[in-house]
């Protein structure tokens, strides 16, 4: 008997549920899972009936159909499944459209994949390795690139991955919604160790989340480690106001607009950000396309710093912003 | 070749032998298989190599159950499972599968058009040969010898080979090259089988088979042939660009240098997703000619079932991004790409309900074929559905690249197109041989494949679910895998007693069969009005068609089905 139950007790059928997203997504599985289930109930039903009753050997059985025209039955199992995946297909839409809104306030954390480990820095400077802390209740955004071939940051319990790609950032978001540790995951196959590429997610109270920052030693802050490369660097003697060069002010342009000199319009996110300083092909309208490019001579983490610098411009512009 | 004539002088004059070609002799045999440009030979040949490749492939997926059966488990190390995953998805879709269908689509399309051989025999042979070479040029990478570069070894990428993971900073030496050689190599082969079998397609069929008389095996075929010329070449192309990268310091799949790894991806799965229609199209040919034969009543729809085939084939190319749905694509792609997967289960339900439909009111005799079509038809539902569960892009946030999705295309995989395959092994058989296959073995084959199917692949499902990632080569005790994975391992067992015994029956009843003679199955389309095994001109007098069931009409001339056409 207790047998029996320790080996029920393997049985596992159902991840926890970690993060706000999962009750979302985990009613539209059952549901979608009970659609299905009930469809494919149906038709094994009809074909196992059939094939009793029209086996060969049952003579008594009235096969004479007449000449009864196919279409209107096709068009019937054409119409209703359409309808039913076209449903689900709305459903399904909604929630990722859910999902693609970051909501405003959250946590940026910046991931960094790599064989066989992830890279993970708090915007307070903390740095961890295959492990992310977070506080409960709050909504984090994983901020996430690599640094060689493409992974995949999954948790499961939070029903959220994405792939996280050389050379360009990926964002997934999560709000984490009962304290406890859960498992990260790489996805994507990346080489050798793959399979040891894993980690764990630490949910904390927020005052236990505060108190882990500050232990251990103090790291400079995200923002100002930008800043100060963004001086050593010489950006500032271009991008600053009464700079040697015509260059375009940063203050205030995450999150806005740019026209190019091509006639596109793009938004400035961290992709834009991150080529215009390594690849610099994206040029801004009415500029010279003198920068020199920094690709080679910064590391992902230096680049993830001077973005951070470049965003936190945004939220408070100084009076004297250069307008071109 | 006397294609264009009517009819062939037989002849009775024997002409004497080359020496070491004389016949019943061992050279004179294996000359024989080796310079024949006959479409049955070529067909069989195919169907043989792939046979051979299923096994290497099949063992390498013991290798890999046996692996991941428990926790912690030591089997291999990292580095040859990683290669046994990579060859055992690479070699069995396009050395097992792929050969498959164009063995099948060799063997039987110029029968059932009453042609008497492909369009250009010669180009047939070539076809193979690429195939089969490029298939052992891929095998050869297990006991290659180092290059200028670094160490060989077998391929070491899964069988999507994701950039940047194939540039030469991961894999200096030439494993990674003979992955890619071979694919382009067997992506030639494939090409031009395909426009031979849509060349004979539509320039030889015999008097009167117009194309809405073809058979919907024929127009399966015709679709996949057609979606193989198309989408290879992007395939052929990705390894081009790949080359370049790894010798010639292209940059393409490079972010550095402004290239991008996703550039491979969508080069890929443009061939990719198509592939997987490539593969089922054929099987759900031979659903079509087999349930209506064991029904005893003609298929339901025809005109709605040719519709859907063309319908699928058009719709795969729309559909490959579903693949790259955690990439971080834009959210116009995806929706887009997320209802294009929904829109293709539409005509392929339709399929399945008027093979549904052809049973209803018929008169269902239960052989062999017939089983395996109606594991197919509930097993390719199975997978249909989740497919559209997985198409549904919130879930591809918890089950992408898990287990799920092995499952999920094992089921299509396994589940249909090699049942599929199966059915139409039994149902030809004893067409190509004159013998028909051993019902016992038969039977034995089947359940122990069916079960052995579930008890693999179901379970997967569950691990999936629970987070467990694809191509693991080990996993920590505790996060509810365990049973999941035990039980996968037990049933790749079941398969693969399942398939020695098919392996076995295969050899036995060429030898041992019963006899069959022309029309074992009292079938109707005209592969069976010619002797088991036909000649090698196909027909003493090419038949001509009045109707969709030309051996109904010479069966049974009271009641022609012509008058109602
Ligand atoms: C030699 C002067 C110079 C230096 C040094 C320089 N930039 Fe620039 N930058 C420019 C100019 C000129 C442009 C506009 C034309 C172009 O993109 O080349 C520009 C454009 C940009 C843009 C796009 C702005 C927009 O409005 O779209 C960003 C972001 C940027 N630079 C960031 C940086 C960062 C970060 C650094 C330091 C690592 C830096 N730049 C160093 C001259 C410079
Ligand atoms: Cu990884």
């Amino acid at each position: 008997m207790n047998r029996l139950a320790i080996i029920l007790a393997q049985f596992q059928f159902w991840p926890d549920q970690g993060s706000t997203l999962a009750g979302d997504v985990d009613r539209l599985f059952w549901t979608l899972t009970g659609v299905c289930g009930t469809i494919l109930l149906a038709i094994a039903f009809v074909i196992i009936y059939f094939l009793a009753k029209y086996r060969r050997s049952n003579p008594n059985v009235d096969r004479s159909l007449g000449d009864k025209p196919t279409l209107p039955a096709e068009a019937t199992w054409t119409v209703i499944p359409f309808f039913i995946f076209i449903g689900m297909f709305i459903w399904g839409s909604i929630i990722y459209f859910h999902k693609n809104q970051v909501p405003r306030e959250a946590i940026e954390i910046e991931v960094i994949g790599k064989q066989w480990m992830w890279k993970i820095q708090h915007p307070e400077g903390k740095k961890e390795i295959n492990e992310l802390h977070v506080p409960l209740g709050k909504t984090i955004k994983l901020i996430m690139t690599s640094q060689d071939v493409i992974h995949d940051f999954g948790l499961p319990a939070f029903r959220v991955k994405e792939d996280v790609l050389p050379g360009r950032y990926t964002t997934e978001w999560f709000t984490p919604t009962k304290t406890g540790v859960f498992r990260i995951f790489c996805n994507q196959y990346c080489g050798t160790d793959h399979a040891n590429m894993t980690g764990q997610v630490y949910v904390m109270e927020p005052q236990a989340y505060a108190a882990w920052l500050r232990s251990g030693m103090n790291p400079t802050p995200i923002v100002q480690a930008g800043g100060e490369l963004y001086r050593s660097l010489g950006c500032s003697g271009c991008h600053e106001p009464n700079g040697v060069v015509r260059a375009p002010s940063l203050h205030g342009l995450f999150g806005h607009p740019v026209p190019l000199q091509d006639g596109r319009v793009v938004i400035a996110d961290e992709r834009y950000l991150r080529d215009c300083i390594l690849l610099n092909y994206e040029i801004p309208a009415s500029y010279e396309p003198v920068m020199p490019s920094f690709a080679g001579r910064l590391s992902e983490d230096q680049i993830y710093q001077l973005i951070a610098y470049i965003k936190s411009l945004a939220a408070n512009e100084p009076e004297t912003a250069s307008v071109p | 070749m006397a294609n264009g004539t009517s009819t062939i002088d037989v002849g009775t004059e024997e002409f004497p032998a080359l020496p070491g070609q004389e016949k019943g002799t061992l050279t004179g045999w294996i000359q024989d298989l080796v310079f024949t440009v006959d479409h049955k030979k070529l067909g069989l040949l195919y169907i043989g190599t792939a046979w051979l490749f299923f096994v290497a492939a099949g063992i390498m997926a013991t290798l890999i159950r046996l692996q991941v059966a428990w926790p912690g488990n030591h089997v291999v190390d990292p580095a040859t499972f990683n290669a046994l995953f990579t060859m055992h998805g690479t070699i069995m879709i396009f050395w097992v599968a792929m050969p498959l269908i164009f063995g099948f689509a060799n063997y039987v399309v110029p029968l059932q058009i009453g042609a008497r051989d492909m369009a250009f025999p010669r180009l047939n042979a070539f076809s193979f040969w690429l195939t089969f070479f490029s298939g052992c040029l891929l095998m050869f990478s297990y006991v290659a010898g180092p290059s200028l570069y670094g160490a060989s070894g077998p391929p070491q990428v899964a069988w999507f080979a994701l950039a940047p993971l194939t540039s030469r900073a991961f894999y200096p030496g030439p494993s990674v090259d003979y992955w890619s050689l071979s694919l382009l190599v067997s992506g030639i082969g494939s090409v031009t089988g395909g426009v031979n079998v849509m060349t004979t397609i539509f320039c030889y069929r015999t008097k009167g088979m117009t194309l809405y008389r073809m058979p919907l095996f024929t127009w399966a075929t015709l679709t996949t042939m057609f979606l193989v010329v198309v989408f290879l070449p992007p395939l052929s192309a990705a390894q081009i660009m790949l080359t370049l990268q790894r010798y010639a310091g292209a940059k393409f799949f490079e972010p550095l240098a402004g290239g991008s790894p996703i550039l491979w991806q969508h080069f890929f799965w443009i061939f990719g997703h198509p592939e997987v229609y490539i593969l089922v199209l054929p099987a759900f040919g031979i659903l079509s000619e087999v349930i209506p034969v064991f029904s005893r009543k003609p298929i339901f729809g025809y005109p709605m079932m040719v519709a859907a085939i063309v319908l699928i084939g058009f719709v795969s190319a729309g559909v490959w991004a579903h693949h790259m749905f955690t990439v971080g694509l834009n959210s116009f792609s995806v929706t887009f790409f997320a209802f294009a997967t929904l829109v293709i289960a539409i005509p392929t339900g339709l399929k399945i309900f008027n093979w549904v439909g052809t049973m209803y009111g018929g008169k269902i005799r239960y052989e062999l074929p017939m089983l395996f079509c109606l594991a197919f038809i509930l097993q390719f539902l199975i997978a249909g559905l989740t497919g559209v569960m997985l198409g549904v892009a919130p879930f591809d946030w918890q089950l992408n690249d898990s287990y799920f999705v092995v499952a999920h295309f094992h089921y299509v995989i396994v589940g249909g197109i090699v049942f599929g395959i199966f059915a139409g092994t039994y149902y030809w058989y004893p067409k190509a041989f004159g013998r028909m296959m051993d019902n016992r073995l038969g039977l034995w084959h089947f359940w122990l494949f069916l079960i052995g199917f579930h008890l693999t692949f179901d379970p997967q499902h569950f691990s999936g679910i629970l987070g467990m990632p694809r191509r693991i080569y080990t996993y920590q005790p505790g996060r509810g895998w365990e049973i999941w994975n035990l039980l996968s391992t037990i049933g790749a067992f079941f398969q693969a007693a399942g398939a020695l015994l098919f392996v076995i029956n295969l050899f036995w009843s060429a030898w041992k069969g019963k006899e069959a003679g022309e029309d074992p199955w009292d079938a109707w389309t005209l592969e069976w009005e010619t002797t088991s095994p036909p000649p090698d001109y196909n027909f003493e007098t090419l038949p001509e068609v009045r109707s969709r069931r030309p051996l109904w009409d010479l069966k049974h001339p009271e009641d022609p089905d012509w008058k109602f056409e």
